[in-house]
């Protein structure tokens, strides 16, 4: 399942996305999001940091198709996305979405049951889903019974069996402390080396995005858009040892320095 | 059994038998309270007789009829309100108040227009348990997590599946108090709709031995739905208690 490291080529864009929002009678809409331009290019990684508020979340939901944007393009492999989600596009959420009335096993087997995949390759995908992440020796258990990590390696592996191309991760770490956050990341890390997805990842951790990411996309305070897109230039094979490197400081210096006005501005809104 | 099971168990036997010692000894007027042996002594003759099968039938039957409307129709109720915000702002302040109102006092209106017949009784034990299953289905539905919609979206998931295949086990604890709470409120209604008036019914039984001073069969009917109304509580605690193990919550 290794796949070529990124190319060029593109795999999903955004062309001047903008999402106002409408609010009732009396109150001035909420210009949230853009306009933003993104060319997310196949196989690469892609993290997207910025003040909260920014419109991170919403360019998310937007590029995953469960959003209408208010103006701009959204495209998936060619096709238009236009406020249902396409074949091929995975979304983990920061919330726990794990379904507390099924075993592990059958969390992570839900969609492809869905799909209609028959209970050989059910059992094949999920069996080595579980074991990937890690939880071969909890899929008779419930959600409730694991950690916070664990209920989102639950969700992760939901995503992974449907063998998605574009793999969409919405802080999906951000309820977790610092350390199960690093080892989380790693695993991200081996899920994108081992499958042919390309990922963008929404984070508030810029050392999260710094380490994880060939590119990172630094936004504005809202609405958002984005003021810099830095190249990491990591090696594919990394993992959370890269946080020495010098370059690891450098990118989150340069990352800090572009956000650190955005995020006053921000909470002074 | 836990600890705090065995304590429970001790104080209940214990209890029954300050119960037996205080109606032996004549502390307690043997005319007012018989004995728990007596009470036991008398059911298991009145059951032998089978003199009772078609009251027990009867009541059971009505209880059961009664809950079963209340947990479809409550549910469905809880539904529609639920996707009709404007209806639901109308009907949330009489949801809010309802057990408050005696629901008993249109018994006899109903006896009035359906007659002395299973009917009146079958309506008043809805009209009293349907409600709870209509809270608590609005309840539940409140507390679905809104990242399932998401999630339902994802997967490309129609309206009903979302609702059947997710909503619905995401509510499910909650729908399972309203099921327990229908349960309870369809014992209380029937029997006392029986005890006030009914063709027959082990609530018309129970009234017709009040009256006639028949302590040992009244006390008899009396722990025999004592007996009934505790297994079927501990049968629906035993599922919730094994549901909520999985669910790492604490039972309703």
């Amino acid at each position: 399942m290794n796949r070529e490291v990124a190319s060029n080529a593109s795999h999903a864009q955004l062309g001047g996305v903008t999402r106002i929002y409408p609010l009732a009678a009396g109150h001035s809409p909420v210009h949230a999001l853009g306009p933003v331009d993104l060319d997310l290019r196949m196989g690469e990684f892609f993290s997207v940091v910025g003040p909260s508020g920014c419109g991170k979340s919403t360019l998310l939901e937007i590029l995953a198709g469960l959003q209408r944007p208010t103006a701009g393009t959204v495209m998936f492999e060619g096709r238009s996305v236009m406020g249902d989600v396409p074949d091929g596009i995975g979304v983990v959420f920061q919330e726990d979405a794990s379904f507390p009335w099924l075993t592990v096993w059958d969390n992570a087997a839900f969609g492809l049951r869905r799909a209609g995949a028959s209970a050989a390759e059910v059992r094949r995908r999920v069996d080595d889903a579980v074991a990937f992440l890690g939880l071969r020796d909890f899929a008779r258990a419930y959600p409730p019974q694991l950690s916070g990590g664990m209920r989102q390696r639950v969700c992760i592996a939901r995503t992974l069996v449907l063998q998605p191309r574009l793999i969409l991760l919405d802080e999906p770490f951000g309820a977790l402390d610092a350390q199960t956050r690093l080892l989380m990341g790693e695993e991200v890390l081996r899920l994108w080396r081992r499958t042919s997805a390309t990922v963008l990842l929404i984070t508030h951790a810029l050392d999260e995005a710094a380490m994880l990411s060939d590119r990172v996309g630094a936004m504005s305070a809202r609405p958002g858009r984005f003021i810099e897109i830095i190249e990491t230039g990591w090696m594919r094979e990394r993992d959370s040892t890269i946080v020495r490197e010098p370059a690891f400081a450098e990118i989150t210096g340069r990352l800090w320095a572009n956000l650190r006005g955005e995020s006053i501005k921000a909470l002074a809104h | 059994m836990t600890r705090v099971g065995r304590i429970r168990l001790v104080v209940i036997i214990a209890a029954i038998g300050a119960l037996e010692v205080a109606c032996r000894t004549g502390l307690i007027d043997r005319r007012i309270v018989i004995a728990p042996s007596d009470m036991a002594a008398s059911l298991a003759g009145i059951l032998a007789s089978g003199e009772i099968n078609s009251d027990i039938v009867q009541t059971l039957g009505v209880i059961a009829a009664a809950v079963v409307l209340s947990v479809i129709f409550g549910f469905a109720l809880g539904l529609l309100i639920h996707a009709l915000p404007r209806v639901r702002e109308v009907l949330d302040p009489l949801f809010a108040t309802y057990y408050a109102v005696p629901i008993f006092i249109f018994y006899p209106v109903l006896i009035a227009i359906f007659g002395l017949s299973l009917v009146p009784i079958l309506l008043i034990g809805v009209a009293t348990a349907m409600v709870a299953m209509t809270i608590a289905t609005l309840n539940g539905l409140d507390r679905v997590p809104r990242v399932l919609t998401k999630v339902a979206r994802v997967h490309r998931m129609g309206r009903l599946a979302t609702a059947l295949r997710l909503q619905l086990p995401a509510a499910a604890p909650y729908l399972f108090t309203g099921v327990k709470l229908s349960v309870s409120y369809g014992f209380i209604a029937v029997i006392a709709s029986e005890f006030i008036l009914a063709p027959a019914g082990l609530g018309r039984d129970i009234a017709d031995a009040y009256a006639d001073f028949n302590n040992p069969r009244m006390y008899a009917l009396m722990l025999f739905l004592l007996i009934v109304a505790t297994f079927v509580n501990m049968v629906l605690h035993a599922w919730d208690l094994r549901w909520a193990e999985r669910r790492g919550r604490e039972p309703s």
